[in-house]
């Protein structure tokens, strides 16, 4: 998502050929018909769609492998019913906040367009679709409403194995409708952050440090985990089926081709598809630079390579190219992605000394390494500048912050946001959901 | 009558039947167990947290033979078990009070 994404604006620098009939202007170089270019866009957004709604498959996987057994229906539990909250919300509210096509009602910060989002008609035709020039707005609405369900899949897996679930989904409401839509309408809506030149392709900063801001401020107001930290010390508590933690790396790393690939935002050029074509490329280089980093250096301090952290590279890896998968080279690409390997390593044993509880590690994933991966921006793209990238990356930050952590002590000062101490122990899946995802297991 | 009890590291369990069968021996009892001795335990590290693995992984042979018998197969855990590391196990050697065949009522010597 470069620039503009929704229709309009964006559309007339992607489709040159005008808005009447086809063939009257081509782009140099190209041939497209109009229909042909507003059908290969729509099938862009669609098969990236595909892609990052796998994504939401990645996350509930990675998550039931990496707590421990007794809270693995759970974190499932959450993961779907996450989902499935975000699909609503951001249709109700958050889409129209997200794109309000430049209907503003406080300029470049507050969308002036409120209510549902509004497909085109069944049927429609090339004359009566929503802009012919670009692309469907379903499809448009079914990708970006995947962005959305991915920045409150982040913050489950921080949260886990103490959270109470309503208090969870409330949170998770007001995440989908209202934070996401509204700081990413800085960027993406064509808002101040826009305007002022904050460069962020596919999400480093809008999508994967929201999520990580809003966890962060999750672990500090609910604490951790009952018996993690003693005397001084981190207690490791060993995740319950590192095969499926694997097949959740794996399905991410796979989602993010249409994560980062679909933010090309358009397919109807030689050039949009030779730019899509390496984006996938480097997007694939930065998770392996990330993996290979993790794997080098867990094996150089701790003697024996730990699995969980190169999972964790990899994606902190995916995560740092996010901002910009575009200009780097692969090499590029590969150091870039190698750093977010580095974050992981060093940033996990860093939480546990500040005693900030982070059950798979999703801050140093998706923040600190979304943060490294908004500044990387400046190292291939010269129409970046540092200054303004962390211009970028404070406002959210302190916004997402500012907002989350009101909205999760509201939720403590009523409901209570944390399971008693004997539910903690015994596992969510019983004393929340009275249903273990492993019943025929005993422990020896 | 003598039961032998016997902890061996788990890679030498089918070394040790092996042996046993050969003099002789015609059942045991084998446990997956955990625990410590001297070995003590070790440490590992998790996300970068260090942790004691307080209890090591062993088998637990138990045997009933004949008091004859006894110390052969000592002999015999004794030098198919052993590795000369630090961890190789211990044996036990207790008296049998009585024993019974559960299927025909057979009582000690011949209920072994």
């Amino acid at each position: 998502m470069k620039t503009l994404t929704k229709l309009g604006l964006a559309a007339a620098i992607v489709a040159a050929p005008s808005l009447g009939l086809a063939q009257d202007g081509p782009v140099p170089g190209t041939n497209p018909s109009t229909d042909t270019v507003f059908i290969l866009n729509s099938l862009l957004f669609l098969v990236g769609g595909f892609l990052v709604f796998f994504m939401a498959c990645g996350f509930a996987m990675l998550e039931a492998g990496l707590v421990r057994s007794k809270n693995v229906t759970m974190q499932l539990m959450k993961n779907v019913a996450l989902f499935g909250l975000a699909s609503i919300f951001y249709y109700l509210i958050g889409y129209n906040l997200m794109y309000p096509l430049g209907t503003w009602s406080i300029d470049g910060v507050l969308s002036g367009v409120w209510g549902p989002g509004v497909l085109e008609a069944v049927g429609v035709t090339a004359d009566a679709v929503d802009d012919y020039g670009y692309a469907s707005t379903g499809s448009d609405f079914f990708f970006q409403l995947m962005f959305c369900a991915t920045t409150a899949s982040i913050v489950s897996g921080t949260l886990a194995e103490r959270v109470k679930l309503w208090p969870f989904l409330i949170f998770t409401v007001i995440l989908t409708e209202v934070i996401y839509p509204l700081q990413a309408s800085w960027k993406w809506g064509g808002g101040f952050l826009d305007s002022m030149g904050f460069l962020d392709f596919a999400g480093s900063t809008v999508v994967h440090s929201v999520g990580g801001w809003a966890a962060l401020m999750g672990a500090l107001i609910l604490g951790p985990r009952i018996g993690k930290y003693k005397d001084g010390k981190t207690i490791p508590m060993p995740g319950s089926n590192l095969a499926l933690a694997t097949l959740g790396t794996f399905i991410l790393w796979l989602g993010w081709f249409g994560f980062n690939g679909g933010s090309q935002l358009a397919m109807g050029t030689v050039g949009d598809v030779a730019d899509i074509s390496r984006i996938f490329a480097n997007t694939n280089a930065a998770a392996a630079g990330g993996a290979v980093a993790a794997l080098l250096l867990t094996q150089f301090l701790f003697k024996k390579p730990d699995l969980t952290m190169v999972l964790n590279g990899a994606l902190a890896g995916l995560v740092s190219i996010t901002a910009e998968p575009l200009t780097p080279s692969l090499g590029l690409s590969t150091l870039i992605g190698a750093v977010g390997g580095v974050i992981v390593v060093f940033v996990v044993p860093l939480l546990d000394r500040l005693k900030i509880d982070d059950v798979v590690g999703a801050i140093p994933v998706h923040l600190v390494a979304g943060i490294w991966g908004t500044l990387a921006v400046v190292l291939s793209n010269s129409d970046a500048s540092l200054m303004t990238q962390l211009t970028g990356i404070l406002v959210i930050g302190a916004f997402v912050c500012t907002v989350s952590a009101a909205v999760w002590l509201v939720l403590r000062m009523t409901l209570g946001i944390r399971v008693d101490e004997e539910d903690e122990v015994n596992g969510l899946d019983m004393a929340e959901l009275g249903m273990e995802a492993y019943p025929e297991f005993s422990l020896s | 009558m003598k039961l032998i009890i016997a902890t061996i590291k788990p890679f030498k369990l089918e070394e040790v039947r092996e042996a046993l069968t050969e003099i002789g021996v015609r059942g045991m009892m084998v446990t997956e167990i955990k625990g410590f001795g001297s070995q003590s335990g070790h440490t590992e590290i998790y996300r970068g947290a260090e942790y004691a693995v307080n209890f090591v992984p062993k088998i637990k042979l138990e045997i009933a033979v004949a008091s004859e018998m006894a110390d052969q197969v000592v002999e015999t855990i004794t030098n198919t078990a052993k590795t000369g590391k630090i961890g190789d196990g211990k044996i036990f050697v207790l008296d049998i009070q009585q024993a019974v065949r559960v299927r025909t009522g057979e009582t000690n010597a011949d209920a072994l």
